[in-house]
């Protein structure tokens, strides 16, 4: 396989044009999404949870979900970790070693959906099945979904759960925030049940100020940081805690960038494909085609050339074959004639060689003209 | 598949055919389970592992390996290597059979398959790099069952139609090479919403470059290596001018997935050095990166090298199936192994034996439905009434 220039030059753009996947479009950009104004949100603050899954029950009866195994009241399901599962949209998981002096007794955190300003489901989403309201809930829309379960890929939380023992119409499940009561003005089931105000219902910037205050005033009984303010770009679910997150089993290596800035690259990239791609390799394929045509042409220009010269020799060949015989029939009249008079010079000669000379005369000059 | 029932009257239980007929049972009676009691019997699927083995072999690699037909016909039509003419159909069938396998697979996958089409038909979401995957794995199915179709065409004597589709030849091969692209670099795009979950040293972003490149190393390795096995099981079938041309497709495409592999590891190391994980490779996870970098990227390049410089067309073939084998791992590591590594053990996956019946099965049914094409269309032989086109 030989590389021409031109080839080596072709190869060389496609892979120019390669690169422009993957890089990050926005990355210079300054449009920044923090959120509709005046979502709402909940703030959990695990320093007042005792850990008593009333949520759980409020939750449960709210959204009409099947009865649980083992009912509300038992704590000891608290004795194991657990996860949201598609007949739970939150639990509460118990931590009980605990590094802040200033806490006595075990903490709890309550998992449930986060609620991103900028849901990485939402986006990963190829029917939206999700949306992100006005209010601030990420909801799901069952009668268009796949069951593709990219959404649950996607979520950073590990939140949405999936219906696998369903045949025919499993769905996604996920805490909705409760967003047909909050619409009406309700409280979500869970924030209504809970008996110690762990959760307060509110504007998300309301909550983010209730949050500093409670921090400012508190400094020995939380950690500096509010869960939620920034991870994932921001969730319309807040915490506080009393021990750094970790400990409470919540990431804190998510980072601060939202989900759709993730892949917004990536797609960046599709356009750059499909506008480059085609020209580039309708050129490529131009420009070998032109060398094949080019090529032909001269091979039929050198055909050409050498049948003519060939054919020049042949003439030339010829007409000097045909001199050469004209000659050689000349020497042979020549000698002939020579030969005639010499025999008729013979004096001794009688009548009959006399005829006889004169047809061997006459034959080769009658083939010679 | 050495002999062929179908067409040679041969018997009909021959290891390979009781083989694939257990195998063939054995997935429509999972099937049956899949579709009548839901995935949840069938899979080890769970809410921390939504995807099994069904997105990561069947789809993945299904799609990787099937990038031959897309790599070839380039290098032919459009780079104007001709003397690779031979490995086209060849390459075709197995990308389009591929393809089909890969969409067939989703149907099991997905929770309601009838819907798929609801992505182009009811709602767009266009922000989605599954979106883009399914527009174009729909659009590329399409593509290369029409570049497939003049063989088929050949087969039953359609001239006219046949005439019209090889006219497009050209303009289907483009195509080809930009949904190729497109979803090609996508399928790796998928893991870049996931930083928190794909471990550091695979989640880079450059992995759409990095799925791309490997697919093309996958197309030419698997074009060598499945002119490999038609050759072993099918030559009977072959012309003179497939027979001839197969160690000039071998060493060709050999000598170009050595180039290739060469510049994968380089973008792989600058990958490690972008996001700065050198200190994660003396982990246990870094040591398996290595054992993907070195064995089966690095160690291919270099003996596909060896293999052209030698003629070694035994070599070359070995390092196909090597490399082939090292492609399938890589995708493996991104959607499983190295796929929720922050999980502890007891939330990790492992198919379920019955989802390895159904990938079984549908490899079975792609080699059941090669052999079924090869043995009655011109795809290892050219048509003696119809021009090469």
């Amino acid at each position: 396989m030989s590389i021409t220039r031109r080839k080596f030059l072709g190869w060389l753009g496609a892979a120019t044009a390669g690169t422009t996947i993957g890089k990050t479009a926005n990355a210079a950009s300054n449009k920044q999404f923090s959120g509709y104004p005046n979502s709402m949100g909940v703030l959990f603050d695990n320093t007042r949870c005792i850990g008593c899954r009333k949520c759980e029950e409020g939750c449960n009866k709210v959204n009409e979900l099947p009865a649980p195994d083992k009912p509300f009241d038992d704590l000891t399901v608290l004795d194991t970790k657990r996860r949201t599962d598609p007949k739970a949209y939150t639990i509460v998981n118990r931590f009980d070693a605990v590094s802040n002096a200033n806490i006595k007794g075990p903490l709890y955190r309550k998992v449930q959906c986060n609620h991103c300003l900028e849901p990485a489901c939402a986006s990963a989403c190829f029917v939206r099945a999700f949306t992100k309201t006005q209010k601030g809930a990420v909801i799901y829309d069952e009668s268009v979904c796949v069951g593709c379960r990219y959404c649950m890929i996607a979520c950073p939380f590990e939140i949405p759960t999936y219906e696998y023992d369903s045949a025919f119409d499993p769905r996604v499940m996920k805490c909705t925030m409760c967003s047909p009561r909050i619409e009406k003005g309700l409280l979500p089931g869970c924030v209504q049940s809970c008996p110690t105000e762990a959760l307060t219902y509110g504007k998300r910037t309301d909550l983010l100020k209730v949050a500093r205050r409670r921090i400012n005033k508190f400094p020995d009984r939380y950690v500096n940081h509010i869960y939620g303010e920034k991870e994932m770009g921001g969730t319309n679910w807040l915490y506080l805690s009393a021990v750094p997150f970790k400990e409470v089993g919540m990431r804190e290596d998510l980072g601060a960038t939202p989900a759709p800035k993730l892949t917004a690259g990536a797609l960046s990239g599709v356009p750059i494909v499909v506008g480059l791609w085609p020209v580039l390799l309708t050129g490529i394929y131009a420009m070998n085609k032109r060398k094949e045509k080019i090529a032909k042409e001269e091979t039929n220009l050198a055909v050409a050339a050498a049948v003519e010269q060939a054919n020049a020799e042949a003439k030339a060949n010829q007409k000097a074959e045909i001199e050469a015989l004209n000659k050689m029939k000349q020497k042979e009249i020549d000698n002939a004639v020579k030969k005639a008079l010499e025999e008729a010079a013979k004096p001794e000669d009688e009548d009959e060689g006399d005829a006889q000379s004169e047809k061997a005369e006459k034959k080769p000059s009658e083939e010679g003209s | 598949m050495s002999d062929d029932a179908a067409t040679t009257g041969k018997p009909l239980f021959t290891p390979f055919n009781v083989i694939a007929g257990i195998i063939v049972v054995l997935g429509l009676i999972v099937t049956v389970l899949r579709f009548t009691a839901g995935l949840d019997a069938v899979t080890n699927l769970s809410d921390y592992n939504p995807w099994g083995i069904w997105i990561g072999f069947d789809l993945l690699v299904g799609v990787a390996l099937a990038a031959g037909g897309f790599v070839t016909s380039a290098a032919v039509y459009l780079f104007g290597m001709k003397k690779y003419h031979s490995a086209v159909r060849p390459a075709i069938l197995t990308g389009f059979l591929g393809y089909a396998l890969v969409v067939i697979a989703l149907n099991y996958d997905v929770g309601r398959p009838w819907r798929l089409p609801y992505p182009f038909i009811i709602q767009q979401g266009t922000t989605s790099l599954l979106f883009e995957v399914a527009a174009c794995v729909a659009l590329y199915l399409t593509v290369l069952f029409v570049e497939f179709s003049p063989a088929a065409m050949e087969w039953l004597g359609l001239k006219r139609a046949r005439k019209l589709v090889v006219r497009l030849t050209i303009l289907l091969t483009i195509f080809g090479v930009v949904l190729s692209t497109l979803h090609q670099s996508s399928l790796g795009a998928l893991f870049l919403i996931a930083p928190a979950k794909l471990h550091p040293l695979w989640y880079s972003p450059y992995i759409p470059v990095f799925f791309f490149i490997s697919a093309i190393i996958a197309g030419l390795s698997m074009v060598i290596f499945e002119s490999t096995l038609s050759h072993r099981f099918f030559a009977d079938k072959m012309d003179e001018a497939h027979l001839k041309e197969k160690d000039t497709v071998a060493l060709g495409f050999g000598k170009a997935a050595s180039l290739v592999l060469a510049g994968y590891f380089i973008i792989k190391v600058i990958g490690i050095s972008e996001s700065n994980n050198w200190h994660l490779l003396p982990t246990n996870y870094g040591l398996w990166f290595l054992v993907e970098l070195l064995g089966f990227i690095a160690l291919p390049s270099f003996l596909y090298a060896v293999g052209v410089r030698d003629k070694n067309i035994k070599l070359i073939k070995w390092t196909a199936a090597w490399t082939v084998l090292g492609i399938a791992i890589n995708r493996l590591n991104i959607s499983l192994i190295a796929f929720n590594w922050h999980l502890p053990a007891s939330e990790r996956y492992f198919p379920h034996w019955m989802e390895i019946v159904i990938t079984v099965f549908l490899v079975t049914l792609g080699i059941l439905a090669f052999r079924f094409i090869v043995t009655r269309m011109p795809i290892l032989y050219s048509h003696p009434d119809y021009e090469d086109h």
